[in-house]
């Protein structure tokens, strides 16, 4: 499993549009959390309509974690703002901030603005989330194209990669190993390290190793 | 089939559109359906077909009526409001019979509404929405996986029929992800002799048209067309149904809703209730046989709506309004929770 020793202040998860980077933001700061560290998360996406860390607020807050999220999400007003509370997060720097990009590089010019913060303290992880099992990013070549296009977009640089790769429920082990071959490509071709796998908890009596984070993902209504 | 991939419904929309040969693409962004047509925007230049943001909802639908008028087989999609704008576009594209698809992710209305899920325009969809007389196919993915599979379905029944179709889908089943099998890619080798495709000097002009000058000719085509209408809904009816055959009650849903609707009678079952799901994949043609013959047995029906209660009409019309039809709702953008689906079953239950 994986369980580094140090983290630094502030993960970012980035990636592909609907490459996983909510469920990782939260299952993310729930493991902070249980490592005892002072931890908040906000949700600065701003290209997703549905299905935010907003929905996951409750357990979140349940847990001690703090939760800044857009004044309007899951609400019916379509307006990509962002909430003030942010630079309290990147600019304070005795709290562990974990923050929710919006997939692309249109939701990672949001990052824009707190990017010389994050850059000045220079304390932070920016990770690359991908799965593979999106027809956009089906191998290292076109993931590598949208991680170029995200740096393009923000003026911080990845620090390392996270394989998300999933078909949903219908996710084998077999899938794994075959998404962990791709991870490691990608990791050659962009010069960044990949960092973990990270696996619906479902998966814990077959899917096991050092760098495998495993994931409770939110219940299903329908 | 292809290898399963993870998509958003509003992309399987897109991918499977392109797998049918569509390589013509109209529209304009609105929430909850933008990825639709985002991923047509990634996806048409490197295929060499067109993607066009148009400079409004009306201008769109006009472009699709003029590429549906050239045989190619062409789409627009938008949600609830867009649709509106469209409807005069796709009154005169029934009224030409040309075959196209309009996809109509839905929010929440009337007017601006908001842009969370809902089903209220089943109205607007299957009982017209435009001027005239006519009719679209009307499909309702229930899945990411149905929103491939009923896009192909839309563009083959349009042009077999010449009839435009729709696919009726809302915000949930658009935003939501799950594994998808994809078609390969195919052919399409449908005859399309009524194209306006230049004469190269051979043939008589082709001429795409909904005006008529002289009423007798146009009762004549519209009597024609409500020939091919009968046809549809004798050959096209399409539905699952669901533990109907003892059925006490039965609950109709379509969509997003007869996903929570099947938990509930699930449920329903463990607790001893006889009760099933009928859930129509084509809303017009209705499948009211169905309806009709379980109404002989069933004591009940129960119409599950993102709605104030629309397609609970075509139910009752479907029996005769011989059972009690009960509605279980929400609006607005809300969906009803497999409990509160679970309640009406369980006072209907009581109730009869």
């Amino acid at each position: 499993m994986y369980s580094p020793t140090s983290f630094p202040r502030i993960t970012l998860f980035c990636g592909h549009y609907g490459s996983g980077k909510t469920n990782l933001a939260v299952n993310y700061a729930l493991f902070l959390k249980e490592k005892g560290l002072d931890v908040s998360l906000a949700d600065i996406d701003i290209v997703n309509p549905y299905f935010r860390s907003k929905d996951s607020e409750k357990e979140l807050k349940e847990n001690g974690i703090n939760v800044v999220s857009l004044p309007f999400a899951n609400s019916s007003v379509d307006l990509p703002s962002l909430p003030s509370e942010v630079y309290g997060l990147v600019q304070r720097r005795d709290i562990y901030a974990v923050l929710d990009i919006g997939g692309d590089e249109r939701g990672a010019l949001a990052l824009g603005r707190f990017a010389p913060y994050i850059a000045e303290e220079n304390n932070y992880d920016m990770f690359f989330v991908v799965n593979f099992f999106r027809p956009l990013t089906p191998d290292a070549e076109s993931a590598y194209e949208v991680m170029r296009e995200i740096e393009g977009a923000c003026p911080l640089k990845f620090t390392g990669i996270i394989n998300n790769s999933n078909l949903g429920e219908l996710t084998s082990p077999k899938d794994i190993e075959k998404s962990h071959k791709k991870a490691m490509e990608l990791g050659d071709i962009s010069g960044v390290p990949v960092k973990f796998t990270s696996v619906n908890e479902t998966l814990k009596n077959t899917v096991s190793g050092e760098n495998i984070f495993y994931m409770k993902l939110q219940k299903k209504l329908f | 089939m292809s290898e399963k991939v993870l998509m958003k419904g509003n992309e399987a929309i897109a991918e499977a559109a392109i797998r049918a040969g569509c390589r013509h693409y109209f529209g304009y962004p609105i929430t909850p359906q933008t990825e639709l047509a985002a991923y047509m925007s990634k996806r048409m230049p490197k295929i060499g077909g067109v993607f066009l943001q148009a400079e409004s909802e009306i201008s769109a639908i006009n472009m699709v009526y003029g590429v549906a008028g050239s045989g190619k087989r062409v789409m627009t999609s938008s949600s609830s409001p867009g649709i509106s704008l469209k409807q005069e576009g796709i009154s005169y594209i029934a009224g030409a019979d040309l075959p196209a698809l309009i996809v109509n992710v839905q929010r929440g209305g009337p007017g601006l509404g908001g842009i969370q899920p809902s089903q209220s325009d089943y109205f607007q969809a299957t009982k017209g929405g435009g001027h005239g007389d006519y009719h679209l196919i009307v499909l309702t993915p229930a899945s990411v996986q149905e929103m491939a599979d009923l896009t192909l379905l839309a563009f083959d029944l349009a042009d077999k029929y010449r009839v435009p179709a729709m696919l009726l889908a809302d915000g949930t089943t658009g935003q939501m992800m799950e594994p998808v099998s994809l078609p390969e890619e195919k052919e399409v080798s449908v005859e399309k002799p009524w194209a306006v495709t230049g004469t190269k000097m051979q043939r008589k002009h082709n001429i795409i048209n909904s005006l008529y000058l002289q009423p007798d000719e146009l009762e004549k085509i519209n009597f024609e067309r409500y020939e091919r209408y009968r046809l549809i809904e004798e050959n096209e009816v399409r539905y699952e149904s669901y533990l109907t055959e003892d059925a006490d009650i039965v609950v109709v849903a379509f969509g997003i809703a007869a996903r929570v609707s099947k938990n509930a009678v699930n449920e329903a079952r463990k607790q001893g209730i006889k009760v099933g799901l009928i859930r129509p994949i084509t809303i017009w043609p209705f499948p009211k046989k169905v309806l009709s013959e379980l109404s002989k047995t069933a004591k009940g029906f129960i119409s599950v709506e993102l709605s104030m209660g629309q397609m609970i009409e075509d139910i009752k019309l479907a029996i005769n309004c011989s059972r009690p039809v009960m509605l279980c709702n929400r609006a607005g953008g809300m969906i009803p929770s497999p409990d509160e689906v679970l309640n009406s079953i369980k006072k209907m239950q009581e109730g009869i």
